[in-house]
């Protein structure tokens, strides 16, 4: 076990940067998944702390020792890539074992825990093949295998599950928690995948551009996004945003063709904002109701527990996640309706969170 | 449903294989059918004629020790030649993959020697080695006469070596670039998050890996040390001194056409294909078992 202290690090290739200084502090035992779209620097960032990349700037310390100079060997980190990487001309047994025959366990204790590994894992019947002999799912559990025999105290993970199909990765996901609850090593976990990492992250960090965007937990993340890229890019369908004005009674959206009435505005008349609403916080009520958006409905998708529903705002997309077993016509006229405290706001030049309900922003005096 | 493209016509796809074969025919079985018949009879020296003589000819040369002296050197031109060739390629290309300074040079520059016609770089290499003159005289000057592959056959022959090995590091080179190019960035990065340092990963990870290049090279190799010794023999040292680089490839030449023993000659080709053809059969079965194919 063992914390991570990341400060300003930086990574140049030539003369264009990935990563732009990014701090980060990882508490012993804990599982952090960076979140982020490819090319955002975060399987970059995993490298550098693995000690496959160089770093440009700043410096990593696992446990209080900077690292920046050390060869991945010295790190005490374990790595599961993406495509497995699981030696060909090995036996599952020697791609497990190999880390402890480099350093020169003798070949009974090596054995011994290889099959312990192998028990944990369920790769007992399986140890004499070879990796081309074995399905996805369980190449998967040897390169975790090889990852877990040296007891690291850093796992890194590197997408890991996304050569997986879909219920594989659902399957593989519970099982790395599991065992991460029993090695409580530290777990730096990279994904582009959001439900991977809202599912398995006691922490979140949000990367986009070699930039982290935010860090907090799942639910943190979700319920208060720092960003607009952070809003739309956690949770599925992504967040609806419409531009708009605060006006002194409530919103004037999309060029002011609609007007959203609200009792507490939260910020300076005339501020331009971002305003973001999550599918899953919007109701379907009848078109003229009264404090209601029209618009007409585009599309339904059907998931079976709930569905989707694509609606048309003067041109604008905005999408409803609803349970309501609610089946309107494509075409049809529709109220969409939300409460205030669902609503996000955000800057619409810099993207970053205004606050509103939270912040001590004094209500505008009637 | 065959969804390939096929000819309904048997003939066309005849008349495709035809030139083909022509050349085959032409290149391949016949001088090689002609050379089994004269190995068989006894050819006069101008035309006009021969003499059914049987394995008469297998008998004479295989009791000759000048014959058996040529087999000797051949094969230790075939294992040392093939050996350096072989390892220095590895190694250059091993440090090429690392992205080592100067690896973009001679990427590039190696692939040349493969290129220059036998006889020329012989021609260079003549000059190169000369006792008197090239960039051993130097030795000479210290050590006179230490150095004379116009005398002493160990020098000759390792002057033919040196030679044929330059030109099949450059070919060699190429394939091992290849193979090492060929393995996945992730599995040397996997081996360094195991802890295995730089020379331990080549051993454990890339050797194994690239054996399939390392059994072709070599069956190559050693098959084109046979054959393709012939230019530069004949450039560097036209088989001398007393016969110490009178490799097997050499003799059938200057026996058959200088000394205008044609039937011996026939004979000495057959031996030379069928020592090739019992090597690569060796080979195979012997040591393409421990290759591992991905």
């Amino acid at each position: 076990m063992a914390s991570i202290t990341i400060r300003g690090v930086k990574k140049n290739y030539a003369k264009t940067q990935v990563v732009h200084g990014v701090d980060l502090d990882f508490a012993s035992g804990e599982f952090v998944v960076i979140l982020g779209p490819s090319g955002c620097g975060k399987s970059t960032l995993l490298r550098m702390i693995a000690g496959l990349e160089d770093i440009s700037g700043g410096t990593i310390a696992i446990d209080g020792t900077v690292v920046n100079r050390l060869e991945p060997r010295e790190r005490g980190c374990a790595m599961v890539f993406q495509n497995y990487a699981l030696y060909p001309h090995m036996s599952v047994a020697q791609n497990i074992g190999y880390s402890l025959k480099v350093a020169g366990v003798p070949s009974a204790e090596r054995t011994q825990r290889i099959q312990a590994v192998a028990r944990t894992l369920e790769l007992e019947h399986l140890l004499d093949r070879k990796p081309m002999a074995l399905s996805g799912g369980q190449r998967q559990r040897v390169a975790m295998g090889r990852a877990m025999i040296r007891e690291p105290k850093v796992f890194l993970f590197d997408e890991p599950l996304s050569n997986l199909d879909a219920k594989l990765r659902v399957q593989m996901r519970s099982e790395i928690r599991k065992l991460h609850r029993r090695l409580n090593a530290t777990s730096v976990f990279v994904t582009h995948d959001q439900v991977e990492a809202m599912t398995l992250a006691d922490r979140l960090v949000v990367m986009n551009g070699g930039r982290v965007e935010q860090v907090g937990t799942p639910a943190e993340v979700y319920s208060r996004p720092a960003s607009r890229f952070v809003a739309t890019f956690v949770g599925a369908p992504a967040m609806n945003i419409l531009e708009g004005t605060v006006e002194l009674d409530g919103l004037s959206l999309l060029g002011g063709s609609r007007h959203l009435t609200m009792t507490r505005a939260g910020l300076p008349v005339g501020t331009k904002v971002a305003m973001g609403i999550r599918p899953e916080a919007v109701r379907l009520v009848a078109p003229n109701t009264a404090g209601a958006l029209k618009a007409t409905v585009d599309l339904v998708e059907e998931l079976g527990a709930g569905r989707v529903i694509y609606v048309d705002l003067d041109g604008a997309p905005f999408s409803v996640m609803t349970s309501e077993a609610i089946h309107p016509e494509p075409g049809s006229p529709v109220g969409l309706k939300f409460s205030p405290e669902d609503m996000h706001f955000f800057s619409p030049e810099t993207g970053s969170r205004l606050d509103v309900f939270k912040a001590s922003v004094p209500e505008p005096a009637l | 449903m065959e969804k390939r493209v096929t000819f309904s016509s048997w003939t066309i796809g005849i008349l495709f294989a035809v030139p083909q074969l022509l050349l085959i025919f032409t290149f391949f079985y016949w001088p090689a059918g002609q050379a089994v018949y004269w190995s068989l009879t006894l050819q006069q020296p101008w035309g006009g004629g021969n003499i059914w003589v049987g394995l008469d000819n297998f008998r004479s040369i295989l009791s000759n020790a000048d014959y058996w002296n040529s087999i000797t050197a051949s094969l230790v031109f075939a294992g040392i030649s093939t050996g350096l060739a072989m390892f220095i390629a590895l190694v250059l290309a091993a440090l090429t993959d690392r992205q080592l300074a100067g690896s973009r040079l001679y990427r590039v520059v190696l692939i040349w020697p493969y290129g220059i016609a036998a006889p020329a770089l012989a021609l260079a290499f003549r000059f190169i080695l000369a006792p008197e003159a090239g960039f051993l005289s130097a030795i000479n000057r210290m050590w006179p006469g230490i150095w004379d592959p116009g005398l002493d056959g160990a020098d000759a022959m390792a002057s033919i070596i040196v030679a044929f090995s330059w030109k099949y590091v450059g070919y060699n080179f190429i394939f091992f670039l290849a193979a090492f190019q060929a393995i996945p960035r992730s599995l040397i990065e996997a081996a360094a998050m195991d802890g295995s340092g730089v020379i331990r990963r080549f051993w454990d990870i890339q050797f194994p890996l690239i054996t399939p290049t390392i059994f072709f090279l070599l069956v190559i190799n050693i098959t084109e040390s046979f054959q393709d010794s012939f230019g530069i023999v004949d450039i560097m040292t036209s088989g001398g001194p007393a016969n110490a680089t009178n490799l097997m490839v050499y003799k059938i030449y200057s026996d058959g056409f200088k000394g205008l023993d044609y039937s011996g000659a026939a004979a000495q080709s057959i031996i030379l294909m069928l020592l090739i053809i019992v090597l690569t059969i060796f080979q195979f079965r012997f040591i393409e078992r421990r290759v591992h194919y991905g």
